[in-house]
């Protein structure tokens, strides 16, 4: 699930709770918001403007990092020159330079889990279409702005990197402990994840609480 | 925590629940009495025969909101729930401590202590609010007995030994419980807990709150991906949620015996409103089962702080959060299981 690699770069309990566990996908749907994707959510959309051809939920798949899902949507720009960066399309003439651009509700976010995301769509594109994508976009809804992302090849690393830890917990079957930390206030799944009832460093113990409870029984006696 | 949803109660004999869209249609004798949108609800408990169409099923359980068959008295008849949700290793842990010896008997303890730590919560605040009203020293004599019987617990080898241990309070905490009735004394008076059929009103209205707050925690279980039936304190016997009746044990003097209490002591609930079958089983009639399921549906409202992870949440969330806590220590995360103490 390419999907994933956000909630994994953001946090390796987060996606596990909801990957692994998928007890709440549902409710990470409706906190991301799925508004800005409705619009989006309309596959085999194809619309032409001039140079540029868009197509919509585009579904992906790469098997050098064995993952798959699905491209908000991907912009084929017609160059005048055929290079790496182009692909021939279907029944259309000319050359198109392949660009994937994704669609966020927010705004930009001080870590890198949009930037990850797409770039994983990006190597699915690559390997899908043989092709060489130097760069995408993301739209913010927030800021009405459109973000360009080059695919630095230490970007691409990372994104093996997170997919390969991603495979490995998948494989496990397991659920990292949370460590709370101050991105946890912006989690959606705090409520879910409670990060302070077992993080290593602010566990609380039950077992005193139960001892209490025992123990404070047998004060109790005295005062009946 | 998460939203607490609401439970739609399906009361009317001839009901019949359908869909239109994205709400649930409840109809009675053709005639629309009620829609309700899927997303405000947790369960659906239907109490009658009619049933529930194929449609208004599917958009229940895509919601993930649990059905629940009961019969007009509320026996329980079937659930429907859709995929089980969480982690597959949580379960075979679930498992495997509820065949360890060691495990099992921990957390039976854990189920116990709060069980008889409640029973003793509310027999002390009645001593408390009606110090005049009640025989001071019976209660206090029970009282002193819970105390030991907590201790003996604690001390348990077994879970034969546990369990004879946890009898002998149940039965001396239920010999005051008419005491605690302070209204209407005649027609509640309440000898002690008859189940298969109830044979008084005081029973009758127990097993009618039993039974909601076994579906209550049985649907907390299952959001939360443990397997309701697979028990510690109670051992498997096929049909029976003996996980829920374990977690049970936290709540039932909490939720149900102190809301028996609210309703008779305020005088929202009367002996005439029970009637007696020729087997000399009790029923709620259906007006009074009305108000039993208002006040249970108010009481879930109430907030409360939760006693060991110290937040305020909504006492109808109670059930779900012992749950998670249960799970939490399966998976590790907790150095014990901290059950529910009333405070
Ligand atoms: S609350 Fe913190 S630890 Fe838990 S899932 Fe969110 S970010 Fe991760």
């Amino acid at each position: 699930m390419i999907s994933g690699i956000q909630h994994f770069a953001f946090c390796q309990r987060q996606w596990a709770l909801i990957h692994i566990e998928n007890q709440w996908r549902e409710n990470v749907l409706t906190t991301e918001g799925n508004h800005v994707h409705q619009r989006v959510d309309d596959s085999g959309f194809d619309e032409t403007r001039g140079v540029f051809r868009i197509v919509r939920s585009v579904p992906l798949v790469s098997e050098s990092l064995r993952i798959r899902g699905i491209a908000d949507m991907v912009e084929f720009e017609r160059q005048s020159e055929k290079c790496e960066e182009t692909v021939m399309l279907d029944g259309r003439e000319g050359n198109w330079k392949v660009t994937p651009v994704e669609y966020k509700r927010g705004k930009p976010k001080s870590d890198d889990r949009d930037i990850v995301q797409l770039c994983a769509q990006a190597i699915c594109l690559e390997e899908m279409l043989g092709v060489k994508i130097a760069c995408g976009a993301i739209y913010y809804a927030e800021t009405r702005r459109r973000e360009q992302v080059m695919f630095s090849d230490s970007l691409r690393l990372r994104v093996k990197t997170l997919v390969a830890g991603m495979r490995l917990l998948y494989d496990e079957n397991r659920t990292p402990r949370a460590e709370y930390q101050k991105h946890c206030e912006r989690c959606s799944l705090i409520s879910i994840c409670k990060p302070k009832w077992s993080a290593k460093g602010y566990s609380k113990s039950a077992a005193a609480y139960v001892k209490r409870f025992v123990e404070g029984g047998e004060d109790q006696s005295d005062d009946c | 925590m998460r939203r607490l949803l609401n439970t739609l109660y399906v009361t009317l004999p001839d009901a019949y629940v359908g869909a239109k869209g994205e709400t649930l249609i409840i109809r009675s004798d053709g005639v629309k009495e009620m829609q309700v949108p899927i997303i405000n609800l947790e369960s659906v408990i239907v109490f009658g025969y009619r049933g529930v169409s194929p449609d208004a099923m599917q958009l229940c359980i895509d919601n993930h909101v649990s059905l629940v068959f009961l019969t007009p008295y509320g026996q329980f008849k079937a659930r429907i729930t859709g995929e089980t949700k969480g982690n597959v290793h949580l379960r075979r842990t679930q498992y495997r401590w509820s065949d360890n010896g060691e495990q099992t008997l921990l957390l039976a303890k854990r189920f116990l202590f709060s069980k008889i730590g409640n029973a003793r919560v509310s027999l002390q605040r009645t001593l408390r609010d009606y110090p005049d009203r009640v025989d001071q020293d019976r209660l206090k004599s029970v009282l002193l007995l819970l105390n030991r019987q907590i201790r003996e617990i604690n001390n348990s080898q077994s879970l034969d030994e546990l369990r004879g241990a946890e009898g002998l309070a149940a039965r001396s905490y239920f010999s005051v419980v008419s005491e605690q009735i302070l209204v209407n004394k005649q027609g509640f008076s309440f000898k002690g807990r008859v189940k298969r059929p109830p044979t008084d009103p005081v029973n009758a209205l127990l097993s009618f709150l039993y039974t909601l707050l076994a579906n209550d925690v049985t649907h907390a279980l299952e959001t939360v991906g443990l397997d309701p039936q697979v028990g510690f304190l109670h051992r498997d016997r096929s049909g029976r949620n003996s996980l829920a009746l374990d977690l049970m044990e936290e709540f039932r003097v909490y939720f149900a015996d102190r809301t028996m209490l609210t309703l008779i002591n305020r005088q929202q609930i009367f002996p005439d409103d029970f009637v007696r079958k020729e087997s000399g089983a009790y029923f709620l009639k259906d007006d009074a089962r009305k108000i039993v399921l208002t006040e249970w549906q108010q009481r879930k409202r109430d907030e409360i702080r939760h006693p060991f992870f110290d937040e305020k949440i909504a006492v109808g969330l109670l059930p779900y959060a012992q749950a998670m806590l249960l799970a939490r220590y399966l998976r590790g995360d907790l150095d014990d299981y901290p059950p529910f103490f009333w405070k």
